[in-house]
């Protein structure tokens, strides 16, 4: 189950929202201090990503995002409600370049990311070391 | 934290100091300076980075856009960083084989190459 969900309207000036907010749960859950910095970097490229697939379809449904504390990892979930273009998500020949270079920056920064789809759309999967904190 | 922008001419160079965060909300005021200053005939520009605290892949977008109408006109875009967070997103995206990067403002300015 999600540690924290999220889901805000596709505009521009919650993504800032959803960095803080995933910075500090991933904080929490035991991701290096060292590392938080590109993790900010990574969901918010994935959020602006999502921001600019809503308005390129014209869809006014939420922008999801979902953080998942594991025993070894911290996983985020951030998903699109875009159609897959051309019947292929995400690198297909509609995605425009600044889209592109968003993508580009998340798989520089994150060592394990899936780009793939769900029943609802698009979906970028990202996941960190992380440790717990003992409780000792 | 919202963008923060100011300029100021220094010889025939504009500096433009930006504080803040750079991503997909502020990045289009980042842009319509830009792209103000070029259309005001400045056309050598040196943006201070040292003051910023978030950018993202729009916030490139935005730089080079700005450095493509400088060189449009002969112009140059020159940027002042050394903040290795944001020094990294330059790296990673190649961008650093694209931008003069300097460590001082006054290294920028006198900067002729």
């Amino acid at each position: 189950m999600a540690t924290v969900e999220l889901r805000f309207s596709a505009s521009p000036e919650h993504v800032r929202t959803a960095r803080l907010v995933a910075a500090a749960v991933a904080r929490r859950a035991g991701v290096e201090e060292s590392v938080l910095d590109e993790l900010r970097l990574a969901v918010g490229e994935a959020c602006s990503r999502a921001v600019g697939l809503h308005a390129a379809h014209a869809l006014d449904t939420p922008v999801r995002v979902t953080l998942s504390e594991g025993e070894k990892a911290f996983s985020i979930e951030v998903g699109d409600d875009a159609p897959p273009p051309g019947g292929q998500r995400a690198e297909g020949p509609g995605d425009g370049e600044a889209d592109q270079l968003g993508l580009a920056v998340i798989r520089g920064l994150v060592d394990d990311v899936q780009v793939t789809s769900d029943a609802r759309g698009g979906l970028i999967r990202m996941s960190w070391p992380a440790k717990p904190p003992s409780l000792a | 934290m919202d963008l923060s922008l100011s300029t100021r001419s220094v010889g025939d160079r504009t500096v433009v100091e930006v504080g803040g965060e750079i991503d997909v909300y502020t990045a289009p005021k980042l842009r319509e300076q830009l792209v103000e200053l070029v259309n005001e005939g400045n056309h050598h520009l040196v943006v201070d980075m040292e003051r910023v605290d978030f950018l993202d892949s729009t916030g490139l977008g935005v730089l080079v856009g700005g450095l493509k109408r400088v060189r449009a006109q002969e112009g140059s875009l020159r940027l002042v960083c050394n903040q290795e967070r944001i020094l990294k997103i330059f790296r990673i995206t190649g961008l650093t084989k694209v931008f003069p990067i300097h460590a001082t403002v006054d290294d920028a300015v006198s900067a002729t190459d």
